[in-house]
């Protein structure tokens, strides 16, 4: 290697071991951070790498400060705008974008071959790159828009028909792949290119919103394989590198949600939404329900004026409800007046795993107080009182009772150990699984209907009208 | 050895080593990682500008590589941004000792 070449050759390597170091550290709390800072300087180093290696006409760096400067300042604006509940939708769109990038430069490779006729590699390549690329943006598109609510489960995908039309789009896909070598920029392209693309929005389509992350995480997975397609057909073994570990890492990150809600991935991805369109069973029903106390905001402070511990068990309503700074209100409350406060976080509260303790950092509810399922099942029975607030699912008793309860198996969190159970809620609504909930008909629980937020700032009001919290 | 071989040897080990990287992370970060791990992704900005610097002054290559590049360069700094200030709260919680604020 000549001695020009190796600066350049040296920075990728550099580059490398930073991107993969970045990752490592972002699988732990106290380094995450300064990690996510080493991946960013890692893509400086790799872009520098580049820029030194390739040399550049003065049209060139003007396209390229035009991408730059509507990329960069769209992205910038974005990640300073969006509201941390929104983060689920947000990667999503980052993502269908990443998608997108490796299908362009996949077109134009096929289309206009700058780096003469590609070979067979590059060929096979570059249908990958379409492929992978046309669907991760497709179907990440879909995902943000289910997880918005502007595209709802149309019925028709939640029966065999959608197998018959993924599976038909799929066979276009690969008569495009099988002809396309053949002519390069003729009709086998663009067959590939809106067969994948439907075929990105016929999978991801019929599933239902509890399962989007999931998704989400596995379209991660797939703009990786994007990237490291497109790093074939260009010829760069950092893309390549890179794009297979995001890859990899996308692929363990989505099994570990799977296991998280008990779903096998195959189930998510063929088994459409969990409970149907039509609820099972009339589950979901007010009707549904038989021995159901309700009780007050009053009676609920006086539980908890009363308690030596108490457990608390956000879910995404309590986000929706922009609730999180009343609960730490509360909770800070309760401290002062003596009380054992802690979270129960389960695995997937929130819209994505991880989804609830950013919302409530947001919030500055210490870390230490975010327990996780494991550690805090077993403090349900020396707990005096759970709220559980905007949860449902994951506090179901009959995942572990009930063999014929569509959740069963499903790892919850065991409030109905604990002596007193107060569960807020705006209705007896079913959750996203579409099911009865046990756990609101035991003889411990009752059900303080309402705005998440509106019954925080009354049990606030209620509490400190005894008195509690001032001196 | 072949590029081609070279290639798939990269390939290879980029794959194992990403399998091993996130072994074991505690569910309060799977959100941060995904968006971490996702901005990543974006290192396909390589692919956009290697396409640019090709295109010896074709238009419609520039216009592509140049879209492409506004693409990828989205995904990479609202990637990183978002990740960080998701991080930031966590950091912020760690950092400080109890009882200020």
């Amino acid at each position: 290697m000549a001695l020009p070449n190796l600066l350049p050759a040296l920075i990728d390597l550099v580059a490398v071991l930073l991107l993969a170091l970045g990752i490592k550290g972002l699988s732990k709390v106290s380094t995450a951070r300064s990690a996510n800072g080493l991946a960013a300087l890692a893509m400086g180093l790799a872009v520098l790498g580049l820029l030194i290696e390739q040399p550049l006409s003065a049209q060139a760096w003007l396209w390229i400060a035009i991408g730059t400067g509507i990329g960069g300042l769209l992205g910038l604006l974005t990640a300073q705008r969006v509201p941390m509940t929104a983060m689920p939708e947000t990667v999503a769109l980052f993502n269908g974008c990443g998608g997108m990038a490796s299908l362009l430069v996949a077109l134009g490779v096929a289309i206009y071959s700058p780096g003469g006729a590609p070979g067979l590699v590059e060929q096979i390549s570059i249908v990958i790159s379409v492929f992978v690329g046309a669907i991760t943006f497709s179907g990440s598109i879909v995902a943000m828009g289910k997880l918005q609510g502007w595209i709802s489960t149309p019925a028709w995908t939640q029966n065999s028909l959608r197998h018959a039309v993924n599976i038909s789009l799929a066979v276009a896909c690969l008569a495009g792949a099988i002809t396309l070598p053949g002519s390069m920029a003729g009709a086998p392209l663009w067959v590939l290119l809106l067969a994948s693309s439907l075929l990105g929005i016929g999978v991801t389509l019929p599933i239902g919103g509890a399962d989007m992350p999931v998704v989400i995480s596995l379209l991660n997975s797939y703009s990786g394989v994007a990237a490291a397609a497109a790093g074939f057909v260009v010829g760069s073994q950092l893309l390549i590198v890179a794009g297979a570990m995001v890859g990899a890492a996308g692929l363990i990150l989505t099994q570990v949600m799977c296991t998280g809600m008990n779903r096998s991935l195959v189930s998510v991805l063929f088994g459409g939404a969990l409970g149907g369109v039509a609820p099972v069973g009339g589950g979901g029903d007010e009707a549904g329900y038989t021995r159901i106390t309700s009780c007050s905001a009053e009676e609920c402070a006086l539980a908890l004026e009363a308690a030596e511990r108490v457990v608390f068990v956000p879910g995404y309503g309590l986000a929706v409800a922009q609730a999180q700074h009343a609960l730490r209100e509360l909770s800070k409350l309760l401290e002062l007046h003596g009380v054992e406060v802690s979270y129960a976080i389960h695995p997937v509260a929130g819209r994505m795993p991880g989804h609830m303790n950013v919302l409530l950092a947001e919030a500055d509810v210490p870390y230490e107080q975010l327990l996780e399922m494991d550690t805090i099942n077993p403090e349900f029975p020396r707990t005096d009182v759970v709220i559980v607030l905007g949860a449902n699912d994951v506090v179901n008793p009959d995942a572990k009772t009930d063999s014929s309860s569509p959740l069963y198996g499903m790892p919850v969190l065991e409030v109905d150990q604990a002596r007193q159970v107060f569960v807020v809620k705006r209705s007896l609504g079913a959750g996203y699984a579409g099911i009865k909930n046990a756990l609101f008909e035991l003889p411990q629980t009752a059900m303080v209907f309402g705005d998440a937020k509106a019954v925080l700032n009354g049990l606030l009001t209620e509490l400190r009208s005894m008195g509690i919290g001032k001196k | 050895m072949s590029a081609l071989t070279q290639a798939l040897w990269v390939l290879l080990l980029g794959s194992l080593l990403g399998l091993e990287l996130i072994g074991k992370v505690p569910p309060t970060l799977h959100t941060p990682l995904m968006s971490g791990a996702n901005a990543i992704s974006g290192i396909t900005v390589l692919a956009s500008l290697t396409l640019i610097a090709q295109a010896n002054g074709q238009v419609p290559l520039l216009l592509l590589g140049s879209l492409s590049l506004g693409f990828a360069l989205f995904n990479v700094v609202g990637g990183f941004l978002v990740t960080d200030r998701m991080l930031a709260m966590f950091s912020r919680k760690s950092s400080r000792s109890g009882g200020a604020r």
